[in-house]
């Protein structure tokens, strides 16, 4: 595919773009390590790299740290420079102006998500590492899945754990790197003072929080996956197929479109894909066939669907080349419940769409 | 599932990575560390010799159990002495690479072999293993990367681990272990670099890697609930309107044939069933009248498709019929299937007008039933 032909980028990619070239013209690079719930090992992780990286000669310091610390984090950070945080009467911030003097290559800020104090520079801990962003200097963080803001929510029906301090996802999204630490839901709860359990499910916090981690699971494929439609763009290479599914339900007036549509939204779920929706419109329609594909619209829109109509004379030329550009690993059709003058003449348009979705699965629906 | 019929069967937790070299043995260590130190009587049962200095370093300070020695061709081979781990009986053993096959010679053909003689003996195994070495992602992990992986562990044995931990690390920080020469030897990194490990590869198999470990995760949530008859609403999967879908089963039936695709075909449906949780099935028919009228060759890879399917706890049937398309159009309707799977099989123009597309013709009789035609993307690439 020649990147003249891919589609339009989006605005939310472009504005990611946008932020992630602002940052890399000073070289400085946001990494996020992603926990699921407190004891996962997040602050672990990321004190290691820091300490790994100081080893190989970069300038590291660390501007916050989380307030307990257990004696194996301690023995790490100690191996490291601490810029203090800056103490104010209603509370502590890190000491921008304090971090932008020393201006090191890398610092380190445990945990992401705090609220600043009124009356400080910004008004979010975020707002700082942007500007320490914008001014060259890389930084690692780490985050849990409750403190970003889409999240909360949920978060909060499964566990009952509130937040005030939280993050927008599309700052996550706009990471350069994110790295998810996974642990065993036992050994997380054993970390946090609970008894020792058999490994896998065994009880009902485990369950709870097995929910959690497979929230944290997919929300760091889809960063994973943005991220790998921008290398794509910007490499102008042939997408890659395969790790995500996309389904395309090719709507016509005379199909059973809300079968297609209600199956198109389960399998989203199940698969944690994603949804089209395409109309080719062609000419000669009926006022009535053109109601019923605005009300079939309406229902792939609900199912949370995106949805396009497709001009052309050939539409079975116009559904493939739509579902390579989107990347669709599966077009549901049905079979029609009509048979016009043009399918008698070219043959029964499924199978054509069949043999011509070369590389795309076809789920065939009945009228 | 998690095997919680037998209590005494060991458990299993995999610690699954999308490349060599993100780190799942020194994590694997690391828990192991922390395991021995909570009180567990852990052991190191396999561990590659040739491992990384930091991953070495992690190991020290948990008991080994010197590994067999197997000779073969005049050189001495390592493998796990998998007799030496039973007599020394830990509650935990750590085995390194669980899609390893062993040299000639061994008692078992492949280590996943090994591992099952442990959980028997109720010794629970922690393993490694990358995302390329599961069965059903076969294909995918082709289209990805182009390249066939050979050495696969079948699905029943994931399913089997209790747990499943993901290890990620960002591909930059991989490629830079890999430059560095911490994964491979020097002269093995310029071609890793332009093959397996190309850019995008990389957020490919990721990818994969994150959702197959939150599916795994979604599994075993439904074994539990079904065990504890346990009702919550699924958070990750609650419909904005709050209406609790309650859908009639979906049952799959695959279509098998000699055409070398059927292997892809039933990965694809296993894979389907397994996000849908849906009953699968396959369904080879015959045209002669007996099965031994088939042609040996043809035989042979249906039988070889059967077993395939039987290794992915996929209920397999035989039947005749002069009709291959509406024997099985017919099966699935008395079975209740609500969706068949055939491969889409290329045939040239003169066969079509004879009508021998089989898939072609199922999807015109199967009017009534959903039909998915499963696309050869082997193909696309190899284009």
């Amino acid at each position: 595919m020649r990147v003249s032909e891919l589609p339009r980028p989006s605005p939310e990619r472009l504005l990611r773009q946008a932020q992630a070239e602002e940052n890399k013209q000073w070289g400085a690079r946001l990494k996020i390590f992603l926990g699921y719930a407190p004891g996962v090992g997040k602050s672990y992780r990321m004190l290691d790299e820091a300490r790994r990286r100081r080893e190989r000669g970069e300038d590291v310091v660390v501007a916050a740290l989380q307030s307990q610390q257990s004696g194996d984090l301690q023995a790490l950070v100690q191996k490291l420079e601490l810029v203090p945080p800056l103490q104010t009467p209603k509370g502590q911030t890190i000491d921008v102006e304090a971090v932008l003097r020393r201006s090191p290559q890398v610092c380190v800020i445990d945990p992401l998500a705090a609220q600043n104090p009124t009356g400080s520079r910004n008004s979010h801990r975020w707002q700082d590492v942007q500007e320490l962003l914008r001014n060259g200097i890389s930084v690692l963080t780490s985050v849990n899945l409750l403190h970003v803001e889409e999240y909360k929510e949920k978060v909060q029906a499964i566990t009952g754990k509130d937040t005030t301090d939280t993050i927008p996802k599309s700052f996550l999204l706009a990471a350069d790197d994110i790295v998810i630490v996974d642990v065993p839901t036992d050994l997380c709860l054993w970390r946090l003072g609970e008894k020792l359990t058999p490994a896998g499910i065994s009880n009902f916090q485990e369950r709870q929080l097995s929910e959690l981690r497979e929230l944290a699971l997919l929300l760091t494929a889809e960063v994973v996956d943005a991220q790998l439609e921008s290398y794509v763009h910007a490499h102008g290479i042939e997408p890659v197929f395969g790790a995500h599914e996309r389904f395309l339900v090719c709507l016509t007036p005379h199909s059973n479109a809300p079968a297609m549509i209600e199956s198109g939204e389960r399998n989203k779920e199940r698969f944690q894909g994603e949804l089209y929706a395409v109309y080719v419109c062609e000419p000669g329609r009926s006022k009535r066939e053109r109601a019923t594909i605005r009300r079939y619209f309406g229902a792939a829109k609900k199912a949370g669907a995106a949805t396009e109509v497709l001009e052309s004379d050939d539409p079975i030329s116009a559904i493939v080349e739509y579902a390579r550009q989107k990347r669709i690993t599966q077009i549901f059709i049905g079979h029609s419940a009509q048979n016009t003058w043009r399918d008698r003449f070219f043959g029964d348009p499924v199978l054509r769409l069949i043999r011509a979705a070369e590389g795309i699965d076809v789920r065939v629906f009945p009228h | 599932m998690p095997a919680t019929d037998d209590a005494r069967r060991g458990n299993l937790k995999v610690y699954l990575g999308y490349a060599a070299g993100v780190g799942k043995t020194f994590q694997m260590l690391a828990d192991g560390h922390a395991a021995a130190q909570r009180g567990d009587d852990v052991v190191v049962a396999y561990f590659e010799p040739h491992a990384r200095p930091d991953t070495i370093g992690r190991a020290q300070g948990l008991e080994t159990v010197p590994h067999g020695k197997i000779e073969y061709r005049g050189k001495t081979f390592e493998e796990m002495d998998t007799e030496a781990v039973l007599q020394r009986r830990p509650s935990i053993a750590l085995v390194d690479e669980l899609a390893h096959t062993n040299i000639p010679g061994s008692a078992r053909t492949k280590r996943w072999e090994d591992v099952q003689v442990l959980l028997d003996a109720g010794i629970e195994v922690w393993t490694t293993m990358n995302v390329q070495h599961i069965e059903s992602l076969n294909d995918q992990i082709w289209q990805i990367t182009g390249i066939q992986v050979r050495e696969t562990v079948p699905d029943g044995i994931v399913r089997q681990a209790a747990e499943i931990v993901a290890v990620d690390v960002t591909p930059d920080a991989l490629l830079n272990r890999l430059k560095r020469g911490v994964v491979y030897k020097p002269e093995m990194v310029e071609k890793a670099l332009t093959g397996f490990f190309k850019g995008s590869n990389l957020g490919a198999l990721r990818e994969l890697t994150l959702r197959q470990a939150a599916h795994e995760v979604d599994l075993r949530q439904s074994a539990y609930d079904e065990t504890r008859a346990f009702q919550v609403p699924r958070i990750s999967e609650a419909r904005p309107s709050g209406a609790t879908d309650i859908q009639p089963k979906e049952r799959i039936l695959i279509h098998i044939t000699a055409d070398p695709s059927t292997a892809m075909l039933i990965r694809r449906g296993r894979r389907v069933a397994d996000y849908l949780h849906a009953d699968c099935t396959a369904l080879f028919v015959h045209g002669t009248p007996q099965l031994s009228q088939l042609p040996a060759e043809e035989r042979q890879a249906v039988e070889k498709h059967l077993r395939f399917a039987r290794s992915l706890q996929i209920e397999t049937r035989i039947l005749g019929g002069s009709d291959i398309a509406k024997t099985v159009v017919e099966f699935a309707r008395h079975n209740q299937v609500t969706q068949i799977f055939v491969a889409q099989s290329r045939t040239r123009l003169r066969e079509r007008l004879r009508g021998r597309n089989i898939s072609e013709h199922i999807v015109r009789l199967a009017q009534d039933l959903q039909v998915t035609v499963v696309a050869d993307r082997s193909r696309r690439q190899a284009s």
